[in-house]
């Protein structure tokens, strides 16, 4: 049994997922965790699939669906254990006029206060930047000083952040 | 259960202020209701919000002014219950709220994007009217009371995009309902 880490990336058409996750299926491959979206109008597919094949049969197998206008990659993976999080999840929120380095000094702060970010989105749209991030913080963060770290780094840009706990009951 | 407003003068239609403009995080500063320049605020905030397809909400903020006044309106909107037809306030806080629901908004200042944003469906706020200074409470529930706390939520310099619930919460619109470029087809 192998994993494969499988991405596409390119010209935005009809048909793509159908195409992939039929070559996958008839690969024998079955498709775990995937995410696909359009990035400023760019077809973007990651996905994790697990069974018999091996990445190069997987790729030649995905030729097809090229086409001259997709990027296919295709990497075995070693099977990742799921770990529980680190202790509570927060999203930051991050908006404001588009300038170099926005993602990289926010994230940077959360990198040093030892949270992890498990989920990100940026978008572009005119010359606001807007970036949420779901973040794993372990419980012996200090969330008060994150909190003024990311003002301060904040206000430097110019942007706007919040960090906010996120409801997470269960039910 | 309309809301009795003292009457306002004529407004004029303000051009609306986009995000990332500073205004919009702004906290608003605390008004005389009574101050002619205020009224004729409200005035104005009404004019354009009735000129604008489908909005049905708008905070001084967004008109470049960092104000507690707005003016929200859901009458005949299909998501609203309780409505209480033209609603100006100034100075108005959130009191009670409970039942909290998610919805999908939209912003005239974020004219692009939409989000998923959790909020109380049933709410009592607290506000002065234009003109008089009138103290009135409003309890009201769905579409009103999430309009009532987006528009409070600018007046305190928070956007929708500060509350949405996750890291794909945010969507690009899909829909306009007005065209955007007058060319476009």
């Amino acid at each position: 049994m192998t994993s494969l880490a499988i991405t596409v990336v390119g010209h935005d058409r009809p048909g793509i997922i159908a195409q992939a996750a039929e070559v996958l299926s008839g690969c024998g491959m079955n498709l775990e965790d995937s995410s696909m979206t359009l990035l400023r109008g760019h077809f973007a597919m990651t996905l994790i699939c697990a069974g018999d094949a091996d990445a190069a049969q997987v790729e030649a197998a995905l030729q097809p669906l090229v086409n001259g206008s997709l990027d296919v990659t295709v990497r075995e993976v070693p099977e990742e254990p799921d770990r529980p999080t680190l202790g509570s999840t927060y999203l930051v929120t991050v908006h404001g006029a588009d300038r170099l380095g926005i993602v990289a000094r926010l994230a940077a702060v959360i990198a040093d206060a030892g949270g992890n970010i498990t989920d990100l989105t940026t978008r572009l749209s005119g010359t606001l930047y807007v970036l949420l991030a779901e973040v794993d913080v372990p419980q012996s963060t200090d969330i008060e000083a994150l909190q003024a770290r990311l003002a301060d780094v904040s206000a430097e840009l110019g942007v706007d952040c919040t960090l906010r706990l996120l409801e997470n009951d269960q039910l | 259960m309309n809301l009795t407003l003292p009457r306002l003068p004529e407004g004029q239609v303000l051009d609306v202020v986009r995000a990332p403009s500073h205004v919009l995080s702004a906290s608003g500063l605390q008004v005389d209701p009574s101050d002619p320049v205020i009224v004729q605020l409200c005035a104005d905030l009404v004019a354009t919000m009735r000129i604008s397809p489908g909005c049905v909400g708008l905070a001084a903020p967004q008109v470049g002014q960092a104000a507690q006044v707005f003016c929200v309106d859901v009458s005949g909107h299909p998501k609203a219950r309780i409505s209480h037809g033209l609603i100006v306030l100034a100075n108005a806080e959130i009191v009670e709220a409970s039942r909290n629901e998610k919805g999908r908004e939209g912003c005239m200042s974020v004219p692009d994007l939409t989000g998923d944003v959790r909020r109380a469906a049933k709410i009592t706020v607290v506000g002065q009217l234009p003109l008089s200074g009138e103290r009135v409470l409003i309890t009201t529930d769905a579409f009103e009371a999430r309009a009532l706390q987006h528009e409070i939520d600018h007046c305190n310099g928070m956007l929708f995009l500060d509350r949405v619930t996750g890291a794909h919460a945010v969507f690009p619109r899909k829909v306009y309902l007005e065209p955007r470029d007058p060319l476009a087809p």
